[in-house]
């Protein structure tokens, strides 16, 4: 079977658009930390946050937070250029302190997931989701 | 009192006595020439119930050689336990005398002699025979099967599983888990499950689109056996989509969710499960580490990484029990379950010696009626080994050295790569290689052997990438498979090093330069998991090779240098 380069080039492995180096955390990040906190400081206990180990599909990886009694749940991509995802903010009313949604992930990095309590305290908790170009299972 | 723990700690003593009357007599046995069918199933029925675990048979129904493991590297917490011992190590971590009969079935050493000696091992025929002698002593055993079974072979590929659903239906499973079979494509698979006769289990298959608990498979299944309420509950191979094809079955998502584990064995246990089985397709490491988070599971058949253990492996309150692959063995569980729990337990890992143990006629002559309509395909010669032809390693084997050369030149390729996968007998040096042979070590539903470009930068970031995904400390984020092997290629791997640090020394081996960036490369390869890749079928590569060869001899692959082990 013969390929022009065109060809080839648009087959398998070569569709290599997708990044998979790691993300660090970026300032930006950072920033929206402590705009949501005041710099306040995060207990490690208080808010779950479930996300995959491996992202089946970076564009869409389905995560939930959970933390009882907060007043709203901020969630960061630190890696993404963007990395606000969403705050989730919490009525007194609130049956439910948990909220599911689908991220989009520029590449391997850590998802992070900081609850205001309603005292006024923070928790923090972060899941690192990998982002793999796969093909190799046993 | 003794606590449980104590009797879990003296069922591991009692099961290591098990373990040693029948493994130290085999070496003995054997030079004896004595080792009979009789010696191989002895064991003393013990507790009220019995669980009988096979895993990963990839669709070998007639016996086979396969060599276990030279390198098997552990990293983490795992560096140097078990399965991350091989060779002289484990044999005498276990008593097993060099040139024995268990020393042929579950290491390396000198394989083609001991081959030789002690024939091929599995098939189905055997199986049953097994199966059956223990349901002879224990008419309610549980017949548990953990996946990896309908995918590679030449009929399974041409029936679509059908062949091997046919035969294992005649061993009477009582449940099973899943993994290659979803790449049959999602069409298939919910034909071939609703029409089973038995539960088809996993408690991490989601429906995809709401991230729900699909409903074409159920969590779990009770059991009332020898008085006792039995929950198994299945797991089946959490990184589908990401190492195989998802495109192939987009419905459905998976994950190791041990999260769910939790819920779902919590909510057995609240229904009165007296013991919980857990039958997994996880790998055995990611395993280990489910169980020292999940509270509640009595047993893990651990499956995927075709790992075979003497004796279990205990986690917590929890046992693992690792069964191999390919039909090589089966394991027999015996379980003491008093007072809602738990008491105690015998383990043996019976080898299956396919010139030792009699095939059981009817599923014999089952098995040959799947092959006749393909007989003339499968026994053709296409060639002979010269070398003996293995895959399992973690860097490299022979028979995807033959692979990689076989599609460089072939494809006319600079690079070639061949997916680091677990499964494929092997080959004795002097045997025919027949079309069957080939089909073993490359059948699948997404063969097709593409050819490409793929610059310097890329190559490493492939290397890196799954590099991680066998040395990543954390086990949650290992797939489960060996390292992708490369012709053409070589290169310097620390195991140690964190993802992004791991690879080094990456060489053009066709030249001897560096291999550059910037510069791009002609690579050939095959199982693409991407969507539309073209291509000939990989066995047709390595057949049109083989031929032109006549007789296969392939060079011992140094280009691949190991340090931080």
């Amino acid at each position: 079977m013969d390929f022009t380069r065109r060809d080839t080039l648009a087959l398998g492995m070569g569709a290599v658009a997708l990044t998979v180096l790691p993300f660090r955390a970026n300032a930006a990040a950072d920033d929206a930390i402590a705009a949501f906190t005041g710099g306040a400081a995060m207990a490690d206990a208080g808010v779950t946050l479930t996300a995959p180990e491996i992202a089946e599909n970076g564009n869409t990886v389905p995560i939930s937070v959970e933390a009882e009694g907060a007043v709203s749940i901020m969630v960061l991509a630190a890696g993404n250029p963007t990395p606000g995802v969403g705050t989730f903010t919490f009525g007194e009313m609130a049956g439910a302190h948990s909220a599911s949604t689908r991220i989009r992930l520029a590449g391997t990095q850590d998802v992070i997931a900081i609850a205001k309590m309603a005292d006024g305290s923070f928790a923090k908790a972060s899941s690192n989701v990998k982002v793999t170009i796969g093909g190799c299972g046993g | 009192m003794i606590s449980r723990r104590d009797f879990l700690q003296v069922g591991m003593a009692a099961s290591a006595l098990v373990g040693a009357s029948g493994f130290g007599n085999w070496a003995r046995l054997a030079a004896q020439q004595s080792l009979t069918q009789d010696q191989l199933l002895q064991f003393d029925t013990f507790g009220n119930v019995s669980l009988i675990h096979i895993t990963d048979i990839h669709a070998q129904l007639k016996p086979i050689f396969f060599r276990e493991p030279e390198i098997n590297l552990g990293v983490g917490d795992n560096k140097g336990h078990v399965p991350h011992i091989t060779g002289a190590d484990f044999r005498k971590l276990y008593g097993i005398d060099d040139g024995s009969a268990s020393a042929y079935a579950l290491s390396y050493n000198d394989f083609t002699a001991l081959a030789k000696t002690y024939g091929r091992m599995g098939g189905m025929d055997r199986v049953a025979t097994v199966v059956n002698s223990i349901r002879a002593e224990r008419p309610d055993a549980l017949l548990l099967d953990g996946g990896d079974t309908w995918h590679g072979s030449y009929t399974c590929y041409h029936t679509q599983g059908q062949d091997v659903v046919n035969v294992m239906n005649a061993l009477k499973p009582d449940a099973m888990t899943f993994h290659w079979e979803f790449t049959l494509g999602t069409e298939r698979v919910r034909e071939l499950v609703e029409g089973l006769p038995f539960a088809a289990l996993g408690a991490n298959i989601f429906d995809a689109e709401w991230d729900e608990p699909s409903e074409d498979f159920k969590p779990y299944q009770f059991f009332e056996r020898g008085g006792v309420k039995i929950a198994v509950i299945g797991q089946a191979f959490p990184y589908m989509p990401i190492a195989n094809p998802g495109w192939m079955f987009p419905e459905y998502s998976f994950g190791i969710r041990d999260q769910r584990m939790q819920e779902v064995v919590d909510e057995v246990r609240a229904e009165g499960a007296e013991l919980v089985v857990c039958l997994s397709h996880n790998g055995f490491d990611v395993d280990k580490k489910m169980a020292s988070r999940v509270t509640g599971i009595d047993v893990i058949l651990t499956g995927h990484t075709h790992d075979a253990l003497p004796e279990p492996v205990l986690i917590g309150e929890t046992i693992l029990i690792a069964s191999g692959s390919n039909g090589k063995f089966v394991s027999r569980v015996d379980l003491d379950v008093r007072e809602g729990r738990l008491m105690g337990f015998r383990h043996k890992l019976i080898p299956i010696f396919s010139d030792v143990i009699t095939p059981d006629a009817e599923v014999a002559a089952l098995i040959d009626e799947q092959r006749a309509p393909f007989a003339d395909k499968l026994s053709e010669v296409i060639g002979q080994a010269d070398t003996l032809l293995y895959r399992r390693g973690n860097f490299n084997g022979t028979w995807d050295d033959l692979i990689c050369d076989a599609l460089i030149t072939e494809r006319e390729a600079d690079i070639a790569m061949s997916p680091g996968v677990r499964w494929g007998p092997s080959i004795l040096p002097g045997q025919d290689i027949t079309r069957e042979d080939i089909h073993n070590v490359t059948s699948m539903t997404y063969g097709q052997a593409y050819r490409t470009e793929m610059t310097g930068e890329f190559l490493n970031v492939i290397l890196e990438d799954v590099g991680d995904n066998l040395f990543n400390p954390d086990p949650y984020y290992q797939q489960g498979g060996d390292m992708v092997r490369v012709g053409g290629l070589g290169y310097r791997i620390d195991v140690s090093k964190p993802m992004g640090q791991r690879i080094s020394d990456m060489t053009l081996l066709k030249t001897g330069e560096a291999i550059d960036p910037a510069k791009t490369y002609v690579v050939a390869g095959w199982a693409s998991v991407n969507e539309g890749t073209e291509g000939p079928q990989i066995w047709d590569v390595v057949e049109d090779y083989i031929r032109k060869q006549g007789t296969v001899k392939v060079a011992p692959n140094t280009s691949v240098q190991v340090v931080g082990a």
